[in-house]
This record gives structure tokens, sequence and C-alpha cells, in this order.
């Protein structure tokens, strides 16, 4: 059973990375940590379209996992352009203290 | 799909690392750990015949979007912001059992799987070379490639409009 790696393992592995990712998004108040959390858990996706990729012998799940960085990038850019925003105004990027729309 | 041995130590890095940007106080902190996370599933993409990909993770996520994180840190002075010991006790309970429910529901999908456990490994390594993935992605995700393009000048028109200072008669 443990001679060679399957599948399993790697969905095993992914999903514990998912859900880390989760755990961090729901206890973390620091706005810029449940990013990376968010972050963690696109890379886990990721991984698991790779595992994937592998195990079919196919090419579009690697080509889907550069669909998935790319907007992983692009929400980085917009959500920690936010962040600063936020802080600018508010003094502050602790999620419980941002509860209004309107600064 | 690689040794187990390999396997192991990599996964085993890599959960430890997650749990180490989770738990930790710091933001800094946080972030090197994740950057950590990052560089070991790019091992694990090489493990996969996935070089290409791995190479971008490197690049993209632990260079570029990283940096970027860091920057952030450090511009705001948040780094000692909100730790995890300012959680109340019942959030880590109920965290816990939500995080627990989510991994059960996905575990469940694993062992009630149809196929009845046995999962087959295309015999032959595919060609994953640079070339290939771009043959394949201007081929069959022409459209995507385009909107994604979109995507990113979106993003990057949304960033400079919230980079802006509010300062009207003088510039911008």
């Amino acid at each position: 059973m443990f001679s060679t790696v399957t599948i399993d393992w790697y969905i095993i592995l992914s999903v514990t990375l998912f859900t880390i990712g989760a755990m961090g998004v729901l206890l973390r108040r620091n706005a810029i940590i449940v990013f990376m959390s968010v972050e963690m858990m696109l890379n886990s996706a990721n991984l698991l379209f790779v595992a994937f990729a592998r195990q079919l012998g196919d090419l579009d799940g690697q080509v889907l996992t550069f669909f998935v960085i790319t907007v992983a990038a692009a929400e980085v850019a917009v959500g920690l352009a936010l962040i600063v925003t936020i802080f600018r105004t508010k003094h502050s990027i602790s999620i419980d203290e941002i509860n209004s729309l309107k600064g | 799909m690689g040794s187990p041995i390999l396997f192991f130590i990599l996964a085993f890095i890599a959960v430890l690392s997650a749990l180490g940007m989770l738990l930790s106080r710091n933001a800094i902190y946080s972030a090197l750990f994740l950057v950590l996370n990052f560089v070991t599933i790019a091992i694990l993409y090489l493990v996969l015949n996935a070089p290409f990909i791995a190479m971008v993770q490197i690049t993209v996520y632990a260079g570029a979007i990283m940096v970027l994180f860091l920057f952030v840190i450090m511009l705001l002075g948040a780094e000692r912001l909100g730790g995890v010991a300012s959680s109340r006790d019942w959030e880590w309970a109920t965290a816990g059992i939500l995080g627990g429910v989510l991994l059960l529901v996905f575990m469940l999908e694993l062992v009630l799987k149809p196929g009845g456990g046995t999962t087959e490994l295309a015999a032959t390594f595919i060609d994953t070379s640079p070339a290939a993935l771009g043959m394949r992605l201007f081929e069959a995700y022409v459209f995507p490639f385009e909107l994604t393009g979109v995507l990113l000048l979106a993003a990057m028109i949304g960033v400079v409009v919230l980079g802006r200072t509010k300062k009207r008669g003088k510039d911008v």
C-alpha cells in the first residue's frame, strides 16, 4: 500500500491545506492574513489540478493552473490596494473594525 | 508519482508551514511560512512532472505575490495586529468544528469513491515542456487567455484608481 504514491495522498494533502486556509479565514482578524489564507486555499486547488493532470496524463490541468495563478495575482493586487485604502481612512486593518461600506 | 518518502517529507513541511502561517503572532512570520509552503508545493509540482508550473509558482507566487504582501505589511506596520490571541474560545471551537466538518465531507468523498479504491496512474510521462503548454494554451484556451488579459487590465486600472490620493486640485 505504501510502495507508491497514489492520487489519494495528494487529495488528502490538498484537502488538509484547504481546511487550514479556511480556518485561517475564520479565525484571524488581520485582513492581510485572511488574504494569505485565501491564497493558500487557491494553491491547494492548484496542487490538485497538477496531480490530476499527472494522474490522467492530460495537459489541461496544468493549463488551468495558469488561470488560477493569474486570478490569484489580480485578486491580491486589488485586495491589497483595498487594504491600504481602508488603512488610510480607519488606521486599522482589523476586520472587526470594517463594518460599514462608507468610510 | 514520486517516492513515498519524498512525498511524506514534503507533505509534512507543507502542513507544518501552513499551521505556522495560521498560528504566528507576527504577520511577517506568517508571510515567510507561506513562502515556505509555496516552495514546498513547487517541489511537489516538479515531482508531478510539471517543471514549468513549478517555476511559475516560485516566480509569481513566492516571488511577486509574497513580496507584495511583505511590502504592504511593512508599509502599514501591521505585523502585530490582530494575533490569534485576540480570538475568543468559542471562535476557536466554532472554527474547529466547521473545519472538521469540511475535512470530513472531503474525506467521505474519498472513501465512498465509486471506483472501489484503485486509481490507475497514466503509464507514460506526457510532454509538459513550455512549448507544449503554450500550444495547448493557444489552441484550446485562446478565449479564456484573452479574458485573462482583460481581467489583468481591469485589476491594474482598479489598483491605480484605489491608490490615488484625494487631492483634486494639484495633479491626477
